[in-house]
């Protein structure tokens, strides 16, 4: 694809539209940060950042690009792990941090409208406060809002609230030629043509910009209670999850996770997980309006539990023992990263009957290609974060252990009937894996619906269904 | 060993309404749990039990429904139970309420060790563990945050005394009062919870103490008179300053050595 190079010129234009040299960076002013995301190896720098504060300046913007034929890429706060954030073909970043005010809390419709730059820690928090609730509960909660509908986010909640793309009920998009639309809106129920709010979610920045985003809420639940269930082995732990959603009680979160996670958490955090004696362990989450009430709820699944070999159920019922357990679960990410030289990671999502056999089989990968690989995740779900880790390898040995094993999880969640990313995105890392698993006809309605979108495909070129 | 917890139920919230015109804590519909520095205090005695065998009793002071308190100790593994409760109890201040507990305590037998958690998130005093050991006349240590060595007749603990660590050994019987973080107190169990549902707790009753003179507990043995209970103000003043990172560096210290930080 031939592009324009950004000149002195198109920076100038940009510095007029922006009229704030502290919000245009160029040349040594960009960050290296901008050159690369949390964790993918995708690295290239833009040409220049723009932090844009409004939608009007996001709009100007994209005119000038589309004009020109120069690329550009959105980002957010840079925390994706598949490089859709990364300025593959340099050109304007966009960084939308800087648009992060809280719109309109509508009470009366149960909504909330923002700015793409609100934080996810600071939406949670928000709505919080005002006894209100947006389930979507992603580890990272420094992303941002516009980031996490990109990818259309799942996180731990996903087993009984669903994901992001469940709680967006309206965008505001600037179009690659800088046109402002809207999709879906305040209402619940939309028939309306085409899904057009549902193909923006989850399009990782190649369809539009996301400007304002019109959540939907619910009323926050007055108490959870986490159980977190020690088991002799891995295999009874993720073997009693099939039986947990088949017993249709309805956790909030149903997660497992290795003593090995855990110890590297503590060690990561510098303090004590609640309990590490056991090899394995499921972690479960139920919400509701009265301790009796969960009591009640979670009292089948603890018997299930026990009848398939846990050591016990341990109860955590107070925010102090909640914080212990939910940090450290957080922070299994940083904590892995923090153990090894380098890694690369998978985010395959299996049908939830056979969460256990992708497990397992991720488990026993470790012998058959020699490389240590961690993983931990939303069993309830389905969705599977598996880490290979680098370690001292070569660089050699890396690349041909890394492959062999990726290749391997993806062929078998492939035969499971599942997908290549539960989570995470295609974005730039992952997009062999979606050519080698979907049909070639779909792949060509996607790259059909990006030519709609984008006829000079200016809005961040190569990622997802391009070459 | 014989050893004896003391704990205390305090509303499951960290924004305690007081009412204004009575100035008493707003405590319906609030929650109870147990305080959340007691637990430290559990579990230090379970590790010490797990090493040197013995049993584990906890005492709480309250009205019958600090009971559940007590049952949350015997789902994290404690041996037994007591609940010290008396309508003539009530509002006992801290030396009231540490004379009820050390009667109670007689009247339950000989300890080797007692051990409290470092102050309660209600009353925030950190007095009434010290004040006990005074009452039963035995040596007393708080801040501790590490059990350094088990005797035969003596303990040796670390103390946390904010710029160095005072190690001290002490005698038993002893009371302790632990800091927060000396163990990561475990998980009450399910399994336990239900293997002690119907465990029975002691209750003690005024009649029960050696010390029956209704004088000396409740309101009628409390020197102390609150005179009123109120929020602290909340200070949310906000600057926002603009320049480059030199001139807010520059503001800043100018700022923090104004309000004396520096």
């Amino acid at each position: 694809m031939n592009y324009k190079k950004l000149d002195q010129n198109d920076l100038a234009f940009i510095n007029k539209i922006i009229n704030d040299p502290e919000r245009v960076l160029f040349g040594e002013k960009i960050n290296e940060e901008y050159s690369h995301d949390e964790l993918s190896d995708t690295q290239s720098y833009p040409d220049v950042v723009v932090k844009v504060t409004s939608t009007e300046e996001v709009s100007e913007i994209m005119k000038y690009a589309y004009e020109n034929n120069i690329p550009v890429t959105p980002r957010g706060s840079g925390t994706g792990l598949v490089g859709s954030s990364v300025a593959m073909e340099h050109g304007i970043m966009i960084d939308t941090t800087l648009m992060n005010r809280f719109l309109e809390l509508d009470e009366d419709n149960l909504t909330i409208t923002v700015e793409p730059g609100v934080l996810l820690m600071e939406l949670s928090a928000y709505v919080q406060e005002r006894d209100l609730f947006y389930p979507p509960d992603p580890g990272e909660k420094s992303a941002t809002i516009g980031g996490n509908i990109s990818t259309n986010a799942g996180g731990m909640r996903a087993v009984k609230y669903g994901v992001t793309r469940d709680y967006v009920r309206g965008l505001e998009v600037v179009l690659p030629n800088g046109t402002v639309v809207e999709f879906g809106g305040k209402v619940v129920k939309n028939s309306t043509g085409y899904a057009m709010k549902d193909l923006m979610v989850g399009s990782e920045g190649t369809l539009g910009i996301i400007t304002k985003a019109i959540l939907k809420l619910l009323p926050l639940p007055k108490k959870a209670i986490s159980l977190l269930i020690p088991f002799p082995s891995l295999e009874k732990a993720i073997g009693t999850v099939p039986l947990i959603i088949k017993s249709k009680s309805i956790p909030t979160a149903i997660e497992f996770m290795q003593r090995e996670v855990i110890m590297d958490a503590e060690k990561y955090l510098g303090r004590k997980f609640p309990d590490n004696s056991s090899d394995a362990y499921l972690l479960l989450k139920f919400d509701g309006n009265s301790t009796e009430e969960i009591e009640k709820a979670y009292d089948s699944v603890a018997k299930i539990c026990l009848e398939q070999g846990a050591l016990d159920i341990l109860i955590s019922d107070t925010n102090e023992r909640e914080e212990s357990i939910w940090k450290a679960r957080g922070a299994f990410l940083e904590a892995i990263k923090g153990s090894t030289t380098y890694m690369d990671e998978v985010d395959v999502v299996v049908p939830r009957s056979c969460v256990n056999e992708m497990v397992e089989y991720i488990h026993s990968l470790y012998k058959e290609v020699n490389i240590r690989i961690k993983s931990f995740g939303h069993a309830g779900d389905g969705n599977l974060h598996a880490y290979v880790l680098k370690d001292d390898l070569s660089e050699e040995e890396w690349e041909e252990r890394m492959t062999a094993a990726m290749d391997k999880i993806y062929g078998k969640a492939r035969e499971l009937k599942g997908q290549v990313s539960g989570e995470h995105g295609i974005g730039f890392a992952k997009k062999s894996y979606l050519f080698e698993s979907m049909d070639p006809a779909t792949v060509e309605i996607m790259r059909g619906i990006k030519k709609a979108f984008d006829p000079k495909n200016i809005l961040n070129p190569r990622k997802v269904c391009q070459m | 060993m014989n050893i004896l917890v003391c704990i205390k139920q305090v509303p499951d919230t960290n924004k305690v309404e007081v009412d204004p015109v009575t100035g008493v804590l707003k405590r319906n519909g609030v929650e109870s749990k147990m305080n959340p520095y007691d637990l430290y205090a559990i579990e230090t005695a379970l590790r010490i039990k797990e090493k040197t065998g013995g049993e584990i009793w906890a005492v709480s002071m309250g009205p019958g429904q600090a009971a559940s308190a007590i049952k949350e100790a015997f789902a994290m593994g404690v041996d037994h139970g007591a609940l010290i409760s008396d309508r003539k109890f009530g509002g006992a201040d801290v030396l009231a309420t540490s004379y009820a507990i050390s009667q109670g305590i007689k009247k339950l037998g000989d300890f080797d060790l007692i051990l409290c958690g470092k102050q309660t998130t209600d009353g925030d005093t950190a007095q009434v563990g010290p004040e006990v050991s005074e009452w039963l006349n035995i040596p007393c240590l708080s801040n501790v945050s590490k059990i350094a060595e088990i005797g035969e007749e003596d303990m040796t603990v670390e103390m946390d005394m904010t710029h160095d660590i005072e190690i001290a050994k002490i005698k038993f019987p002893c009371l302790l009062a632990v800091d927060k973080d000396i163990f990561m107190p475990r998980l009450p169990s399910y399994v336990k919870k239900q293997e002690t549902k119907d465990r029975e707790i002691t209750i003690i009753t005024l009649n029960d103490l050696e010390d029956k003179n209704e004088k000396n507990y409740g309101l009628n043995g409390s020197p102390t008179q609150v005179e009123r209970i109120f929020p602290p103000e909340v200070n949310s003043h906000r600057e926002m300053w603009n320049g480059t990172g030199t001139e807010l560096t520059d503001q800043l210290v100018t700022k923090l050595k104004e309000l004396k930080f520096a």
